[in-house]
């Protein structure tokens, strides 16, 4: 443990989340993560790809904080992870909106909680309600939303706590095929223009390839990351020409053919 | 140590030894001369299993009790299902049994006492009344809200009507109807023992009222506590009977 | 159902069972069953007299104490259970073992401690109606969607925050079910507590009416107390209706 601090301080400067020798046994003796060393690079977005049980969910909710990890640690800046923290913000697979608030409500409430002044948290939010394509929806209910809609308002309360990391877990998982293609192609613009930490949880290759900087891929029993993958893709070209891009397509068949053994 | 002292078993016995120690200490105050202690209720307990005076009693609690949930099971289950499966038969029936099920319909026993004196009918359609309701609806709402696509799927096989009601609804249904049964249950013994306090005392409601009248709190204390004890013991057989044929689901974790 | 191609709604049913009633009350079917018109006659009569009134007024003051006791002791209970495992495991056994224990037996108890009178009828009705209301409070914080607690936490809510923020707000729904059907056990209650206290408010009307045989009364007043009860059951439940959207929310 003691000797890991020098090198947290010489990656610190391009490293946004470093996580060292992080084991997860949850209680009734499930190994969930084993032995799991991995860094995020600053300003981009690093999905985690897996099949189900190589515990990529267990690994986001530890550096969110939301777990403890059985042994290891998590640095964020430098700083180790002990709980939730300002400078991460979640973004839930079942969106976990309040059903009783309004869209600005709930794009405000982590602000709420902050303790900031109902006005100024108001304009905040409808700022992020605008740049996520709901403008006009703020006084609406999230049963009155669609599946995408509604992952928007999550994504803008996420936003809107300023947080330098953003961490996602399965953000499009509940949302229909084409909602899902029109979002990722949304967050392609928000990644370029808000300039923060995204790390992403995602099943999906086609998914992880087109919206990552780099892929981290993940392998259960026991669990690990077997390899680190930058898609060189031109992401200055049109989405449909992304997705039609010869790199891009031997990006996904190569991840299959590494993840088609472990699929049952 | 931690794990020991939040296990279920310890803290229930210990949420006993508080509420009876409680109760032993507010007899010993005294808060009422009528209210006695813990112990002195539970040595009269003891007195009357031995002198047989208590089993004297249950056999008439038992009998309207018994009959009168044989009669409501029967009925309403069929009233129910019925009204389940037919259309016409829900539109005359189920608005009646909704209306019935959030009324008092204890406020019935005077009349029932004028038509049918104060002997064991009264006692046994006190009973009927109390449960029938929860039991009819109970059946009534599960036949109804069997699964559509389980029905699509008899269909879709060119099963008949009544293979579809006999091999698909109604095994849908029982845990639901089931559990309707449990919950008549208790209501039919809420409405024996009212019966036994408001036509005549006899059984256990002889046992309190008759204690009650000569001062033998205790006695009477007791009384009142085996009945409870019983009741609870009498629906949590029901309820583990639902677990061990009904819910296959659930039977792991009993 | 349908007549003529109209569609006739269910309610509507309970017109047919009174006009079912009339005819075999008028055939002096038994001595039971009045004419169903001139119970109606009756209640017309009855209703506005003075000791009508007064007796009303007795039970609608039992009632709403008795609720308003049993809610407000029931909810923070049933929440407590659902956020402490602790206390969870010391309070159910009792919960469940007094939701389906014969609590007219504990009336006489009442009735030796608390004498012939209102307390004994308020004491009833919560007796009959707080632990459903404590269970349901209790599985409304237990069903909350796991990732709303998370979300909480992620923004660092306090306890507090969290609680009246989140929890209450999650539960509801159960909190409302559990309320209307506290309210529906609780009429029960005032009812036989009355009924076994029987010298104040309709329990009086009740021992008066039976023992002058006067059969018409006694309907009228079941009638009105059926209604009301009805009434309770129905706009609590339109109301439970309107936070219906919260379950669709759920998963």
């Amino acid at each position: 443990m003691s000797n890991s601090s020098a090198a947290v301080s010489r990656a610190a400067s391009s490293i946004a989340v470093e996580v060292e020798k992080v084991s997860k046994i949850y209680p009734g003796g499930v190994e969930a993560l084993n032995d799991m060393t991995i860094q995020f690079p600053k300003g981009e977005l690093t999905s985690l790809l897996g099949p189900s049980g190589c515990g990529k969910t267990t690994l986001l909710k530890i550096i969110a904080g939301l777990l403890p990890a059985t042994s290891g640690r998590v640095t964020v800046n430098g700083v180790e992870v002990t709980g939730p923290g300002e400078e991460r913000a979640f973004v839930f697979q079942d969106f976990a909106l309040m059903p009783w608030a309004t869209v600005l409500r709930n794009a405000a409430f982590g602000l709420e909680l902050r303790g900031v002044a109902k006005s100024e948290r108001h304009a905040i939010a409808e700022k992020y309600i605008e740049a996520v394509g709901l403008k006009g929806c703020e006084k609406l209910y999230p049963h009155e939303l669609s599946g995408g809609m509604r992952q928007r308002v999550g994504l803008a309360r996420a936003l809107a706590v300023d947080a330098e990391v953003l961490l996602m877990d399965e953000p499009f998982s509940a949302v229909d095929e084409q909602t899902r293609r029109k979002f990722q192609e949304d967050l392609l613009d928000v990644i370029k223009h808000e300039g923060k930490t995204f790390i992403f949880v995602t099943h999906s290759i086609e998914e992880a390839v087109y919206v990552s900087h780099s892929i981290a891929l993940l392998l259960p029993r026991p669990s690990r990351v077997s390899e680190i993958i930058r898609p060189d893709i031109d992401r200055d070209i049109s989405p449909d020409a992304i997705r039609r891009d010869p790199v891009y397509l031997d990006i996904v068949e190569r991840i299959w053919k590494g993840l088609r053994t472990y699929v049952e | 140590m931690r794990s020991l002292f939040t296990h279920s078993l310890t803290l229930r016995v210990l949420s006993f030894a508080i509420v009876f120690g409680i109760w032993e200490y507010l007899g010993r105050v005294p808060i009422s001369p009528a209210f006695p202690t813990f112990l002195e209720t539970m040595s009269a307990l003891g007195s009357m299993i031995a002198d047989g005076s208590m089993a004297a009693v249950y056999p008439a609690t038992f009998q309207p009790l018994l009959i009168g949930l044989v009669i409501s099971s029967i009925l309403g289950i069929a009233c129910g299902v019925f009204m389940g499966l037919n259309h016409k038969a829900e539109w005359f029936g189920a608005p009646v049994f909704i209306v019935l099920q959030s009324a008092p319909l204890a406020a019935l026993i005077p009349l029932l006492t004028f038509a049918y004196g104060i002997g064991l009918t009264s006692k046994i359609i006190t009973v009927c009344i109390m449960s029938v309701p929860v039991i009819v609806l109970n059946a009534y709402t599960a036949v109804r809200h069997t699964p559509v696509s389980m029905i699509e799927m008899g269909e879709s096989y060119l099963g008949s009507r009544r293979q579809i009601i006999m091999k698909i609804i109604i095994p849908s249904a029982s845990p639901v109807i089931y559990a309707g049964l449990r919950l008549g249950a208790a209501m039919g013994f809420i409405g024996a023992i009212l019966a036994e306090l408001l036509i005549t005392p006899t059984g256990i409601g002889d046992l309190i009222t008759y204690n009650q009248s000569i001062a033998e709190y205790e006695k009477m204390y007791a009384a009142i506590f085996s009945i409870m004890v019983f009741a609870v013991i009498f629906i949590e057989i029901l309820e583990r009977t639902e677990y061990l044929f009904f819910r296959p689901d659930k039977r792991v974790t009993q | 159902m349908k007549l003529f191609g109209i569609k006739i709604p269910m309610m509507a049913s309970l017109i047919f069972w009174a006009i079912l009633w009339e005819i075999a009350g008028q055939l002096d079917v038994s001595i039971l069953l009045p004419p169903f018109s001139s119970i109606i006659m009756r209640m017309v009569e009855i209703i506005p007299t003075q000791t009508f009134f007064k007796a009303f007024l007795i039970t609608a003051e039992c009632f709403l104490l008795g609720t308003g006791i049993a809610i407000v002791l029931g909810i923070p209970i049933g929440v407590l259970m659902g956020r402490s495992i602790v206390a969870d495991r010391m309070l159910l056994p009792w919960v469940n073992m007094f939701l389906s224990a014969p609590l007219t037996a504990l009336v006489p108890v009442l009735m030796t401690l608390f004498g012939f009178g209102m307390k004994t009828i308020i004491l009833t009705t919560v007796l009959f109606a707080i632990w459903i209301i404590v269970l349901d409070a209790r599985a409304g914080v237990k069903n909350i969607t796991p990732s709303l607690v998370d979300m909480a936490k992620s923004f660092q809510a306090s306890h507090w925050q969290a609680f009246t923020k989140i929890y209450v707000w999650a539960a509801l729904p159960e909190i409302l079910a559990g309320i209307r059907l506290g309210c529906i056990r609780s009429v029960k209650g005032v009812i036989i507590g009355q009924l076994l206290v029987s010298v104040v408010g309709f329990g009086r009307l009740f021992e008066l009416y039976s023992a002058n045989f006067l059969m018409e009364h006694m309907w009228a007043l079941l009638f009105f107390l059926f209604f009301f009860a009805f009434l309770i059951a129905e706009g609590l439940g339109v109301l439970e209706r309107r936070f219906e959207y919260y379950a669709a929310a759920r998963h």
